[in-house]
């Protein structure tokens, strides 16, 4: 379980993006974050990647406390970040090098082919599509087969179609597994295709505002009537969370009980 | 650098000549690279006539033939290889010298911020001075003979390759090195696999800069006083009224030049190849 307890950030600057923000969440969850821009989004899958500290709080995977990247906390970021002078199948393999060469050969091609790329094996990535590009990041952050996989606006440069193309995949990879996602988003839409839970948040200081729990089946009919019902709740939500004058009274699912409807 | 560019083609003005207008219709297919060398063949070739016409008695300003021939002559008595190997050799070793220490200084400004904060003040104040201001303490400390000529070819490496390799490490992408640090690379395995990948580009550039330099600052060494090497060609024919082995040796300073670049340029391509960049073609061509 990734346990969030009052995490908090405040930057060198004097910015305080993000004010006590607890979560517990089960493996295999997929959580959505979505909220205004400056909600402290990014800042809070950055502490739980471990890339920056949290000032004050905690973030702990199964009991242990990250400060530091770990090696069962992945994470995809807006851009592929592929490494240009590797391969497409270098770039698949580049955390897998504590295995023997033939070990690693074999996750790699089985990681292609689960992506729809084994013909791209030897490409560099300037060949790639958007889309094949953050599809071969994908496949990059799932091969050491993380507990939790974050996600910063993995698909918000791509076009609607090939956007569409990868939230599918994305759940279907995670079906293979089912690691805990963890998905910053912007795009209501998206949030309501992958996520068990959506966390909205609201800014200055970035905080949780309300948590939706989004009980639809999968796969999830982008066109049926629930789909849409759950999609105004987000909206809803959202503007209340950008309101200023919404009194304080409103927000007091951020105590994680007030979601039910 | 613009002397460099110009002057291979002055060289090929000898062997063309005679067979430019029989090849001028093969020219005309190749007319992108033709065109470059219409200027200096022309001015070549009018030279050429207008000696031969008696226009001018070309002793100051020897025509492509007598170049040429001075060229052979100098081939054929073994003077020419003494002295190319003499001036390759100082180059190679101050070049090498050069590359070594701007290297090393260059990755450890770039890496280390306190190492820059107390170093490259310093490297910066050195480089304002004119390396050739050097020359007199390099004789006095080094002597004469060979080390003071490869410090002083040194030092002109040195500066492009420093710089160079500072700036490309202080410019490397956060992002990617934020993916090394997701999975969790130790400071090892950070700089072979992600620093000095990235950094590579812009370190070619600075050795083909750097090596630019060495062979203009082989020629003020080879002045300070040699017994060999092209610049010791140079100064001879100025004392001795050799135009021609002047314009000679600098046609051979072209070709060793331009070939030792493109060594470096054809040495590197394979590890270049994935570079998606404006120019990133024309590194195979």
């Amino acid at each position: 379980m990734l346990a969030l307890d009052r995490v908090g950030k405040t930057y060198p600057n004097g910015v305080h993006a993000l004010e006590r923000f607890s979560a517990n969440i089960k493996l295999g969850e997929i959580v959505a974050i979505i909220g205004g821009s400056g909600c402290g989004k990014s800042t809070l899958l950055r502490a739980i990647a471990g890339l920056d500290r949290a000032t004050t709080g905690t973030v702990t995977l199964d009991d242990i406390a990250i400060t530091a990247p770990h090696a069962k906390i992945g994470i995809i970021f807006q851009e592929p970040r592929l490494l240009p002078w590797l391969s497409v199948a270098d770039n698949i393999g580049f955390g897998l090098s504590e295995l023997s060469a033939a070990a690693r050969r074999e996750k790699v091609a089985r990681a292609l082919d689960r992506v729809g790329l084994a013909d791209k094996a030897n490409a560099w990535p300037r060949e790639l599509s958007g889309g094949q590009a953050q599809r071969v990041a994908i496949a990059r952050a799932l091969v050491p087969q993380p507990e939790v996989l974050l996600l910063d606006e993995p698909f918000s440069a791509l076009d609607a179609f090939t956007r569409r193309d990868l939230q599918d995949h994305l759940l279907d990879l995670w079906n293979d597994t089912r690691p805990t996602l963890m998905l910053v988003t912007h795009d209501v839409d998206e949030a309501v295709v992958l996520a068990d839970r959506v966390l909205v948040m609201r800014p200055r200081p970035g905080r949780l505002f309300e948590e939706i729990k989004v009980n639809l089946a999968r796969p999830r009919d982008r066109n049926s009537p629930h789909f849409d019902n759950f999609k105004r709740r987000v909206l809803t939500a959202l503007d209340r969370s950008l309101d200023r004058n919404v009194p304080d009274a409103d927000a007091k699912s951020t105590t994680g009980e007030a979601m039910w409807w | 650098m613009a002397m460099t560019v110009e002057l291979p083609a002055l060289e090929r003005t000898d062997a063309t000549t005679p067979e430019t207008k029989a090849s001028s219709a093969r020219l005309r297919r190749y007319a992108g690279p033709a065109l470059g060398l219409l200027l200096p063949v022309g001015l070549a070739l009018a030279w050429e006539i207008a000696v031969w016409a008696g226009l001018s008695n070309g002793r100051l300003v020897p025509p492509p033939t007598k170049i040429f021939a001075t060229m052979v002559e100098l081939a054929k008595s073994g003077e020419l290889s003494r002295h190319i190997i003499a001036t390759l050799s100082r180059v190679a070793s101050g070049f090498i010298l050069g590359v070594v220490a701007g290297t090393l200084f260059g990755a450890i400004s770039g890496y280390w911020g306190l190492a820059r904060r107390l170093l490259d003040p310093t490297v910066q104040a050195l480089r304002a001075i004119p390396s050739i201001a050097w020359v007199p303490l390099f004789i006095l400390w080094l002597g004469i003979f060979e080390t003071s000529k490869i410090a002083l070819i040194a030092v002109g490496v040195f500066f492009p390759v420093y710089l160079g390799v500072m700036g490309a490490i202080l410019s490397v992408d956060r992002k990617i090195v934020e993916v090394g640090r997701t999975f969790r690379l130790s400071g090892p395995a950070m700089i072979r696999r992600i620093l000095l990948p990235a950094v590579l580009p812009a370190y070619v550039v600075a050795l083909r800069v750097g090596l630019g330099l060495g062979w203009m600052f082989v020629v003020a060494a080879e002045f300070m006083g040699a017994s060999e090497g092209l610049g010791y060609l140079l100064i001879d024919g100025q004392q001795l009224g050799k135009p021609a082995q002047i314009v000679a040796a600098i046609v051979i300073f072209a070709i060793l030049g331009k070939t030792t670049d493109w060594l470096i340029e054809i040495a590197t391509a394979p590890l270049l190849r994935w570079q998606d960049a404006f120019g990133g073609k024309s590194g195979a061509a």
